[in-house]
């Protein structure tokens, strides 16, 4: 794909004895959404990890942009995940102590953007997902849809240019995760952001705009398109 | 596409509808087509067929017929049997499906017989599954509530589908041993 926003060639990760990825490529253009699919153990969030560049992979590339991701530095790459990057996983990962509208403006206030602005833009995205009125409210105070819908807003707040998901809507029942997913795409979508979602429900990959899936930590494409 | 009419009972529907108002055989094929037809509206045929047979078996009546001319200008009631069959075919289950003779199996074990690739003919269908699943999943964001159970029952039995796909994938050596045991 000529196009690619993201690329992963030839990946490979061990944990220990047990192989993870065994040769996996990736790639995901500019407003695509593609889902990485696969048995529990298969790797693919091992797969998502080394993309996001949370973890190395022991060899293989991943580029970003036109950029070698594996050759940088920790602080390089996590300056990197934290200015083009954006994450949800399969439980919000909310910090607790924080109000749901602190929550969502974390990581521009991370960024360096100043409080009333991150807020504002915070409350834009909270309005977005439909969470707007839980916006002062604690996480532990709102229902697990409505958090996740928190941790969407935040993951979208700081425009990245990459979104990944991990199981987004593994803890909700099939009404709520329904909602989350088509919100979540749509903002996807309208913001032109490059979603890697990771899943093992199918009705959550037919959000996406096409599948890979990974066996024993080899990703294929099932149309041979990659 | 997603067509809900397969073995849907088209004379207890016809009747069910009936029991709005008496009506023609062409409202009651309007009336049919907005809410069950979506992708296979009902031919007139199957309307006036299936009407001359309830009117045979005393569900319906002729109320009148207007002057003019064309086909069937019959404008039918539901008769007090016909009510209480309506009743009786809702309250009665559906059988449920028992999806025991599957082509998809069938398909994985011959492949398996004649050495062909079993594995990646379960990749083929499972893209083939999702590429549908993908445009009912669209279908159903841009549509109304109907649209959206309609599609929701239908993605639910893909999705069964595909999970038997994924859990044989899984099994492919056992069943492998097993079939090709000599």
């Amino acid at each position: 794909m000529t196009d690619a926003l993201l690329t992963a060639t030839a990946l490979h990760k061990t944990y220990g004895n047990t192989p993870a990825l065994a040769g996996a490529d990736f790639s995901v253009a500019a407003g695509e959404i593609v889902a990485i699919m696969g048995p529990s153990g298969s790797g693919k969030s091992t797969l998502l990890h080394c993309l996001a560049g949370i973890v190395p992979p022991d060899s293989g590339s991943v580029r970003f942009d036109g950029r070698e991701m594996t050759t940088l530095s920790d602080a390089e790459r996590s300056a990197l995940r934290r200015s083009a990057f954006g994450f949800v996983f399969q439980f919000g990962h909310l910090v607790p102590e924080l109000t749901c509208r602190e929550n969502v403006a974390l990581p521009l206030r991370l960024n360096g953007v100043a409080r009333r602005e991150a807020e504002r833009r915070a409350d834009e995205w909270l309005e977005r997902l439909e969470v707007h009125d839980v916006a002062g409210h604690r996480p532990g105070t709102v229902s697990g849809g409505q958090g996740q819908r928190v941790a969407v807003a935040r993951s979208l707040v700081g425009r990245p240019r990459v979104l990944f998901a991990d199981e987004p809507t593994g803890a909700l029942d099939s009404l709520n995760g329904e909602r989350v997913m088509e919100l979540f795409t749509e903002a996807a979508r309208t913001a032109g952001a490059a979603v890697v979602l990771v899943t093992h429900e199918s009705r959550v990959a037919a959000w996406s705009d096409r599948e890979i899936v990974v066996r024993d930590g080899i990703a294929r494409d099932p149309v041979g398109a990659a | 596409m997603v067509c809900i009419v397969v073995r849907m009972s088209i004379s207890h529907t016809l009747l069910g509808l009936l029991e709005g108002g008496p009506s023609h055989g062409y409202d009651l094929k309007r009336a049919f087509d907005a809410h069950f037809g979506q992708d296979k509206p009902l031919h007139y045929g199957q309307v006036y067929s299936t009407m001359s047979r309830l009117l045979k078996n005393g569900l319906v009546e002729v109320e009148g017929v207007e002057a003019g001319e064309g086909p069937d200008r019959k404008r039918y009631a539901i008769t007090d049997s016909g009510v209480t069959d309506v009743a009786e075919w809702l309250s009665r289950p559906e059988k449920p499906e028992p999806y025991l003779r599957s082509t998809l199996y069938t398909k994985v074990v011959l492949a398996l017989l004649t050495s062909r690739d079993a594995a990646g003919l379960l990749d083929v269908q499972r893209a083939e599954h999702l590429r549908l699943m993908r445009e009912l999943t669209r279908r159903k964001s841009s549509g109304d509530l109907a649209d959206q159970l309609i599609c929701d029952h239908a993605l639910f039995h893909l999705e069964a589908d595909l999970r038997w796909l994924d859990l044989t994938a899984a099994r492919l050596d056992r069943l492998a041993a097993e079939v090709i045991r000599p």
